[in-house]
């Protein structure tokens, strides 16, 4: 378990290459328990795939992850690194839930069998209880009455609040979104806000890559802003969206907002 | 009248149909093309009708339905298992695993099935004994004579078993691959193992697309079956070429096999689209969304669901 003045995310020097692209080229970052850190920057700055890095779907070439005191995707024994097998793997991933852009609910199942397939098929969660619990996170992300509904018949914002009652059933002890509200209709986009906002209230940490620099603004303990697979800028939201410092955070800031 | 006084006002549309004489033209030939063909077929004396009657619940002609039937289930069986497999190796990152798919498909898709069949049949040629043991000359477990295991039976079965398997690896991949990449990422994401992911979220999904094609194999399959008939295989086909082979009753026997494979495909397809009703779950049809979005009835709610197995 970490200790209270470790943070939840510490990631350093990570470097990440797709063929001869490096798109990380050296990140240091921490995330204190719970606080929510928002990264923002340019398309193809590399954010997606600092969090995609964060939980391990993606390998990372130098550098060091770790989670809640864990080192991401090793284990360290005399003094070398070997690779965790896969089954280890799952399990550092099950207390880290992940948001997508396009919330990939299992369209298949329902919207309560969604929230229940991690507990019951992860963790083994008896069924009943799975069930209560999931009953109970619908609730809370407002969508009590939806439980029966495919995923094909609910509205965007309702699938991505679905999808974060799915990721909140494991219990993680560190939510990922990668720009959750991108992909709705401009009037969908609060609803989704709100539970984010609920969440962080709970004291949940948080790193939210968004747009949305109101929610940074509000919700936000840090902000993180990325170029071209680096961390140009970061401070409290309110400071640095009130007074950035660098001229790509200033352009990028005037194209957004 | 002005407009607002219409609103409320029930407009009944009572329009008259335009007539469409080359419709009328049209069945009309096709529907006196199908009299004529029934005419002349039950009127036809060569045809043999009584004997056609006779003959078809014979009871070795239902020995040869039951062969028919069995070779049908199992081959689709055992192929599915096999392509399941076969699909699973060629997507893995290992690639031996790859290539042993690779070289799988290849073969069988590669050669007649007519040949394989004969081949199996004849295998006591190649092999003549089977052996448990160690491989490469090792000392042997247990051993049986090829002539005896391989009975006409077996040798269909292997046969059309994996040379089905061959096929179906090929339609379970591209199921697989249908699957958005975003689904499996989701599973993993929540401590899913691969199998887990594969099982839970990628085969349910993969089925709507692999369904289809698995269905129409099925029913191709029971007609394949009839090419059993080069090694004996005592299916349906060959104990009616047996049967007429005494009688000499050729055209009776083919047309009692073939009302036999006709309701055998009939039923396989009423059963194709009742299981191809059940994997579109959640995915609401076009025709079903467009009945629902122009209904002036409220939506109904959608069934209760299932508990998760
Ligand atoms: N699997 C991959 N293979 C090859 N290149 C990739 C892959 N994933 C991402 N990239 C590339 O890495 C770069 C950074 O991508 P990333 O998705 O992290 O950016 P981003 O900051 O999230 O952008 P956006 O705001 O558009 O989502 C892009 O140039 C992208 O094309
Ligand atoms: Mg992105």
């Amino acid at each position: 378990m970490s200790a209270p003045d470790q943070p939840m995310v510490r990631i350093r020097s990570v470097r990440k290459r797709f063929g001869s692209l490096e798109v990380l080229k050296g990140i240091d970052l921490d995330v204190p328990a719970g606080e929510v850190v928002c990264v923002v920057g340019p398309s193809g700055s590399g954010k997606s795939t600092l969090l995609r890095c964060v939980n391990r779907l993606e390998s990372i070439d130098s550098g060091r992850i770790w989670v809640n005191g864990e080192l991401m995707g090793y284990a360290e024994r005399g003094g070398r690194l070997h690779a965790l097998r896969p089954h280890e793997l799952s399990r550092q991933r099950r207390g880290i839930g992940m948001v997508f852009q396009r919330f990939h609910l299992f369209p298949h199942r329902t919207a309560i069998e969604n929230v229940m397939e991690g507990p019951v098929t992860v963790l083994g969660t008896p069924a009943a209880q799975a069930r209560r619990q999931a009953e109970e996170l619908l609730e809370r992300v407002g969508l009590a009455d939806r439980a029966h509904h495919y995923p094909s018949q609910l509205s965007g914002g309702q699938q991505q609040r679905v999808a974060i009652a799915r990721s909140l059933a494991m219990r993680p002890s560190l939510m990922l979104f990668d720009e959750p509200t991108s992909a709705l209709d401009p009037e969908l986009v609060q609803e989704v806000l709100a539970v984010m906002r609920d969440l962080a209230a709970t004291g949940m940490t948080m790193m939210v890559v968004t747009h949305e620099m109101n929610f940074a603004r509000e919700v936000g303990d840090q902000l993180v802003f990325m170029d071209d697979g680096v961390v140009v800028e970061r401070g409290d939201p309110r400071e640095v969206l009130a007074a950035p410092r660098h001229e790509r955070l200033r352009a990028f800031l005037g194209q957004v907002q | 009248m002005t407009p607002e006084r219409a609103a409320g006002v029930e407009l009944p549309i009572e329009a008259v149909r335009p007539v469409r004489p080359g419709r009328w033209l049209g069945a009309a030939v096709a529907l006196l093309f199908l009299v004529w063909l029934a005419y002349t077929i039950i009127v036809n004396e060569n045809l043999h009708w009584d004997v056609i009657v006779a003959y078809l619940a014979d009871g070795r002609i239902l020995g040869g339905l039951w062969v028919t039937i069995q070779l049908t289930v199992l081959s689709m069986a055992i192929g599915l298992a096999l392509g399941v497999l076969a699909a699973v190796m060629q997507l893995s990152d290992n690639p031996v695993l790859r290539g042993t798919s690779a070289l799988y498909t290849w073969f069988f898709r590669g050669t007649p099935l007519l040949v394989q069949l004969i081949f199996w049949f004849n295998i006591g040629l190649v092999f003549p004994t089977f052996a448990v043991g160690l491989p490469f000359g090792g000392p042997k477990l247990i051993e049986w004579q090829a002539n005896a295991v391989i009975t006409p039976f077996t040798a269909a079965l292997l046969g059309l078993a994996i040379n089905e398997g061959a096929y179906m690896a090929e339609i379970v991949r591209a199921g697989i691959r249908s699957v958005d990449p975003g689904q499996r990422e989701a599973a993993e994401s929540l401590g899913m193992s691969h199998r887990q992911v594969l099982r839970r979220v990628v085969l349910p999904q993969a089925m709507r697309v692999i369904i289809p094609p698995t269905g129409n194999q099925f029913i191709s399959m029971l007609k394949t079956t009839s090419m059993v008939s080069v090694i004996a295989g005592a299916e349906l086909l060959t104990v009616a070429q047996r049967i007429y082979l005494g009688n000499f009753e050729v055209i009776a026997m083919l047309m009692v096999a073939s009302i036999w494979y006709l309701v055998l495909t009939t039923i396989a397809s009423v059963g194709q689209h009742f299981v191809e009703k059940r994997f579109e779950r959640g995915h609401v049809r076009l025709s079903s969304r467009v009945r629902r979005n122009l209904s002036p009835l409220p939506a109904k709610e959608p069934p209760p669901s299932k508990e998760p197995s």
